[in-house]
């Protein structure tokens, strides 16, 4: 079930007859596993985030590590039984250190026949089904495009199938209920998720006590629907426990993680914890302006609870406003954030150039999603990066950097408050729809380590002659931030060319090209405050690399790569790896990194954004490996591009077959 | 910013300003003879003799001619993009209600490319004064045709004439429930000052359209209300608590119809029906009326405060919800922030 770990077999899941397990593990009715993947999958209205949002919770109490993946549709309610409605959680648990919600699930979920059609191209041959039969009826077989019911022909032979009446054992777990007039039949039957919970969580062993407290805090105020969710759990349980339809169940121990405290945590959520963090630390009050955009609107749901940090959120009228009244709050001393996803950023373009022209600092997120135009507004992609490097009109350098974990998402967000405070500069830091929703353990630091960020305001008139603004630090370019209110340094600043000495409105030839120069260099200098990159090269020694291919990225394809980069590695490959955090300006050592390996290759969640932008600023020969389906890459499709540029290495690579995608 | 960290408590300075201290040392770069001239000379004056202080100021503008204005005083001040001044403007009275924030826009600029901001500032009531410049025209462009032009106006870009329905600034702040609504012209100096003091003075956001002339593109579009022969026929000047009457003597009268509209009468014979004017009607829907009676300045056109109602601030509400939430959880503490919820630990 473990696809991250191969000396795990897939066949350890017997299929409901009891067929015999591989000899490899222990023929007991309690299979140990390294990890499984499992995908819960129904109609939107099936709740199936909250049902994977609870077994994630069940699988953190356990102390496996953890990666989930939400996948729901656009519509807040597509027509129910469509495949359009489909919505679906997915969760990787492991005992050993895993980065990505999993490649193809072991154990499918599936509450109607859409859920089925939808995701079964994903699953594992082999895989387990645990199907809700009595959502297949002719009218949601119709829905779902089937002719016939895939449960009574041959095609599902290859998978492990549980039929299982959900809807049915739900209401009869619930008839007095609804015979006393606690519950109608419709409020029963949406208890159906909880027993499905009941019995996955039965077939890992996971604890369900967590799940009877939550949802007894959830519906203090409806203890009928507590009650009633509440005991469909325990069905559920006990239905795995009593039928002998489940012979065997599985366990995955706890994972090997570093001593501490933990929590699970989404990258929104990471996200705007970065932010207050960088607020504490730089006693800068946040101003986030912001207008509803998905899948950036958690980051301003966030922030908007956490007033007590002084935190001011801003819900504007549209994007424009978002980042304007920003940059406004900015000129006034706060730190300025405004959120979005491309879009959004599509409108903000002209004021970020403002933000720039008069060098205030401001941090804009880009939650990126399919494009263009709408696009796939809750589906992941990394299209973005041109946008953030030109989206502007004119020359109109920034710095850009990117969160590669949804942990990660912190210290890119107070990364990106560090250099806009520091470097007084308007900066673009990229997430996207997988780091938004999904969701990982983190490891909690100790907030007494973050470094303080020295934001220095001006306070006192920088020459003899008096205040003037663009009288720049030596070091960072950086030019002198004076507050409105400051006695004395009352000074105007605006979008049209400055004079580079004095700030006032300049329209000279010589001036626009020291200016339009020294702007390029300001985002440079950044550079000189990065560490140098981190290369993970097992064989490098001190006479030069290890292996023979570098593979490099950026952004939420973190997981995916190390999965794959694991993976190749398993099969005899000798490769490096090495993941950006800053993509303008690259780290000073990234070109003489490149030039160190025969093969670079750059996976990335488009067409090959940041392989143009490596191979003119570097002239090396980058091979990219580029998918947009709306999903996050896989890490056996990492590891078969790697077998792609070095040759296969042993048998096992060449069964690798392409990916599958999931069917629209 | 934290209340330790930076000037929200603004040292008082004993000194007082004087018009020069307002003054930038910016060559002013209108056109010689242009309106905006006047208000701005009209404005530093104001503001010394109303003791403000230069460093508590800030303008904010857009684009357009009129949005010069900030580099020629002596204030801080943020020349920015076409329209977004009210935004900037809400994020900075927002985060800083201790200073005392203006907004300078045209009728392009507030109307056509910024109509969303302007609106939204106004129904917020943020605590900023926004001047609009009308001059019916697009100058900085060279002579376009604007929002406020009337129907059938020949400019550079409307050879037959346009045919777009003019916006009223006032019927539109008015709409979007402003809570300081005015007009005023750039050259009758003393009313320039009555209105914006009173602008400055209120409490949340104020608009004052002001009839501005531009000499190249535009002039003298108000003729007929500053006209020397046609300003005593076509001024309706707004008095607080007087009936609404005007022309020589008197002779017309405002009165109301039945529904609701406003209409003009002569005087002898609108008996007891004159409106008495009042700003402070809790409703926009009288002054609303009152701004129907003219269009543009070709005719009868009210001048002076048309609303002034007290309504919650902005500015006021979104630091308030910060100071509650500090008095009842304590000031956030990033240990407790990240910890919340549910935590395993791991040994
Ligand atoms: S073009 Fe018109 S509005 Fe602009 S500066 Fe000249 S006179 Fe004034």
């Amino acid at each position: 079930m473990q696809a991250d770990h191969p000396d795990h077999d897939p066949s350890t899941v017997p299929d409901h007859d009891g067929g015999t397990p591989s000899p490899s593990t222990r023929p007991t009715s309690n299979v140990r596993l390294h990890g499984a993947v499992i995908r819960f999958a129904g109609d939107s209205g099936d709740g199936m985030q909250l049902t994977g949002g609870r077994f994630t919770s069940e699988s953190a109490v356990v102390g496996n590590d953890l990666s989930t993946l939400p996948d729901f549709p656009a519509e807040i309610r597509a027509p129910a039984g469509t495949l359009a409605g489909v919505s679906s959680f997915q969760v990787h648990f492991s005992d050993q250190d895993i980065h990505t919600p999993g490649d193809e699930p072991d154990v499918l979920v599936a509450m109607n026949p859409a859920a089925l059609a939808k995701h079964l191209g994903a699953v594992a041959s082999g895989g387990t089904l645990i199907i809700n039969a009595d959502a297949f009826t002719r009218r949601n077989l119709g829905k779902a495009g089937y002719d016939t019911n895939p449960l009574e022909d041959d095609s599902l032979h290859d998978f492990r199938v549980h039929e299982v009446p959900i809807t049915d054992l739900t209401l009869r777990a619930l008839a007095d209920d609804v015979s006393e007039g606690l519950l109608n039949k419709k409020e029963a039957e949406r208890a159906k998720n909880m027993f499905a919970l009941g019995l996955v969580s039965w077939m890992f062993s996971r604890p369900i006590e967590p799940t009877v407290e939550w949802l007894e805090t959830k519906f203090a105020n409806a203890p009928a629907i507590a009650n009633a969710n509440v005991r469909v759990l325990h069905a559920g349980h006990a239905y795995g426990e009593t039928t002998e339809a489940f012979v065997y169940t599985y366990e995955v121990p706890a994972a090997p993680l570093r001593a501490g405290r933990y929590r699970q945590i989404t990258g929104n959520q990471a996200l705007a914890y970065g932010l207050v963090a960088a607020s504490v630390q730089s006693g800068l009050d946040i101003f986030y302006g912001s207008y509803p955009i998905t899948p950036a609107s958690d980051i301003l749901h966030e922030l908007s609870r956490l007033k007590h940090f002084g935190v001011r959120t801003f819900q504007a009228e549209d994007e424009i406003a978002a980042i304007g009244s920003a940059l406004g709050a900015s000129f006034g001393g706060h730190l300025a954030v405004t959120g979005t996803s491309g879009p959004g950023v599509a409108l903000k373009g002209e004021a970020l150039g403002l933000a720039l022209a008069t060098e205030l600092p401001l941090v804009l997120i880009n939650v990126q999603r399919g494009g263009p135009s709408t696009g796939l507004p809750t589906k992941t992609e990394q299209s973005d990066l041109l946008q953030a490097m030109f989206g502007r009109n004119g020359e109109a350098p920034l710095p850009v950097l990117a969160a590669q974990s949804p942990s990660d998402a912190f210290y890119a967000a107070f990364e990106a408050a560090r250099i806009a405070l520091v470097h007084r500069t308007p900066v673009i830091l990229l997430s996207d729809g997988f780091l938004a929703t999904s969701s990982e353990p983190w490891l909690l630091p100790d907030p007494s380590t973050l470094p303080d960020i020295d934001v220095a305001f001006t306070t006192e008139p920088n020459t003899p002659e008096g205040f003037v603004p663009l009288l720049r630090d030596p070091e960072t370019l950086a030019r002198p931030w004076a507050l409105p209110g400051t006695p004395g340094l009352a000074h105007r600043i605006g979008g049209l060319e400055k004079d580079a000495r004095t700030g006032n409105i300049s329209y000279d030839a010589d001036n626009h090209q020291a200016m339009t120069e020294l702007r390029h260099d300001k985002v440079k200098a950044v550079a000189a405050s990065l560490p140098p990159l981190e290369v993970d090269d097992p064989d490098a020694t001190d006479d030069g690399p290890g292996a023979d291919l570098l593979v490099i990225g950026w952004g939420s394809t973190y997981g995916p790569i190390r999965g794959g980069v694991d993976q190749a590695r398993e099969r005899g490959h000798r490769v490096a790896r090495v993941h950006l955090r800053h993509l303008n300006p690259f780290p000073r050592d990234l070109g003489e990194i490149l030039h160190r390996y025969d093969h670079v290759l750059l996976p990335e969640n488009n067409t090959g954004q940041l392989r143009m932008l490596l191979r003119a600023e570097y002239l090396v020969d980058v091979v990219g490996h580029n998918r947009v389906t709306g999903q996050p890459l896989r890490a056996a499709e990492v590891a078969g591009a790697i077998d792609d540029l070095l040759g296969p290495r042993d048998p096992v690579a060449d069964q690798r077959t392409d990916p599958q995608e999931v069917p629209a | 910013m934290s209340a330790d960290a930076a000037p929200t408590e603004l040292p008082q300075h004993p000194e007082t300003f004087s018009k020069k201290d307002f003054t930038s040392d910016q060559e002013v770069r209108w056109c010689p003879g242009c309106g905006d001239y006047a208000i701005l000379a009209t404005l530093q004056k104001l503001l010394a003799d109303l003791g403000r202080n230069p460093s508590e100021t800030v303008f904010v503008s857009g684009i357009g001619c009129s949005s010069r204005f900030p580099y020629y005083m002596d204030t801080y001040g943020i020349h920015s993009i076409h329209g977004r001044a009210p935004a900037i403007a809400t994020g900075l009275a927002s985060a800083r209600p201790d200073l005392d924030v203006w907004v300078i826009t045209g009728d392009g600029d507030a109307l056509s490319i910024g109509g969303n901001h302007l609106i939204h500032a106004l129904r917020r009531n943020v605590d900023i004064t926004i001047l609009l410049f009308n001059n019916e025209i697009y100058g900085l462009t060279k002579g376009q045709y604007s929002p406020t032009s009337p129907m059938g106006s020949i400019h550079k870009s409307t050879p037959m004439g346009s045919i777009d329905r003019p916006l009223s600034p006032v019927s539109l702040a008015l709409g979007a429930e402003a809570t300081f609504v005015a007009r005023t012209v750039d050259t009758d100096r003393k009313h320039l000052t009555e209105v914006l003091t009173a602008a400055h003075a209120h409490r949340g956001a104020s608009l004052v359209e002001i009839y501005q002339n531009c000499v190249v593109f535009n002039d003298d579009f108000y003729h007929e209300i500053m006209d020397r022969d046609t300003k005593v026929i076509n001024q309706i000047p707004l008095v607080i608590g007087e009936p609404i009457t005007f022309g020589p003597d008197g002779e017309k009268a405002v009165v109301a119809d039945d529904d609701g509209s406003l209409r003009i009468v002569p005087t002898a014979e609108a008996g007891d029906r004159i409106v008495v004017h009042d700003p402070s009607r809790t409703e926009p829907t009288t002054a609303f009326a009152l701004s129907r009676l003219s269009h543009n300045p070709t005719g009868p056109t009210p001048l002076g405060i048309f609303r002034q109602v007290e309504r919650p601030v902005y500015d006021d509400l979104i630091n308030a919800q910060v100071e509650e939430a500090v008095a009842s959880r304590g000031r956030g503490s990033l240990e407790e922030l990240l910890s919340a919820g549910s935590t395993w630990d791991v040994a």
